[in-house]
């Protein structure tokens, strides 16, 4: 792939995953505010995610959407601000992104998997 | 560029609060996954981030977070909608929504 393609490509996958992220972010922050009145405690979020087929895929989705749009940012921080060679910032970006999925999923999956017995 | 200009600070931000999010998510995503070693491991976690410093570090990211969402959506728009002038009016509208997601979260909080 050309970088005038690669360019493009990226440019459409942040927007598509800004997209996405604009309503879960919206939903994220509602959520933050209501449950930390009173005290934010595990077992709260354990009740709510733990076994919740619902919340685990909105999470994944959540997950899956942040490892796309944060490393395309990064990227293009890095090409702006660092000397760095463009192999370099493309394989930095990719490895974040692939520990952010990784991550991510790991702990939605862990908290799904503590709840509903 | 002209830094006394709105939409420089409009951006300025966004890649400001984007980049501390990009650092603060995989902490984030360890500590959730702290629940594996058990729903007190998680609990005891919690309790730290109680205190009242920490609720203030806490509602500085609900601030970051509520900016680059809504300093995203100004950019969609400004990019995928035709120009009208109220897109100006958008960094002023972002910047109060954001203040106000972080005042709410610390209202609620204590």
């Amino acid at each position: 792939m050309s970088a005038e393609k690669l360019q493009t490509c990226l440019w459409l996958v942040q927007r598509i995953s800004a997209s996405v992220l604009a309503v879960a972010v919206a939903v994220h922050l509602i959520t933050i505010i209501a449950a930390v009145q009173g005290g934010l405690t595990a077992a709260e979020i354990i009740a709510r995610v733990g076994g919740n087929g619902a919340w685990a895929a909105f999470y994944g989705v959540f997950v899956a959407a942040a490892a796309v749009h944060a490393p395309i940012g990064v990227r293009t921080v890095l090409q702006e601000m660092t000397p760095l060679p463009n192999f370099s910032v493309n394989a930095l970006s990719a490895l974040f992104g692939i520990g952010l999925l990784i991550m991510g999923l790991d702990a939605v999956s862990i908290l799904y998997r503590l709840g509903g017995g | 560029m002209r830094r006394d200009h709105p939409t420089w600070w409009a951006f300025a931000v966004h890649r400001l609060s984007g980049v501390g999010l990009a650092l603060f998510l995989p902490v984030h995503f360890y500590v959730l996954a702290l629940a594996i070693e058990g729903e007190a491991r998680l609990e005891s976690f919690l309790v730290w981030s109680s205190q009242p410093w920490v609720k203030v570090a806490e509602a500085g990211l609900i601030f970051l977070l509520a900016a680059h969402l809504t300093g995203g959506v100004r950019l969609l728009a400004l990019e995928f909608l035709p120009w009208r002038d109220w897109q100006k009016t958008l960094v002023a509208v972002s910047g109060g929504l954001s203040f106000g997601a972080g005042l709410l979260f610390l209202v609620n909080a204590y």
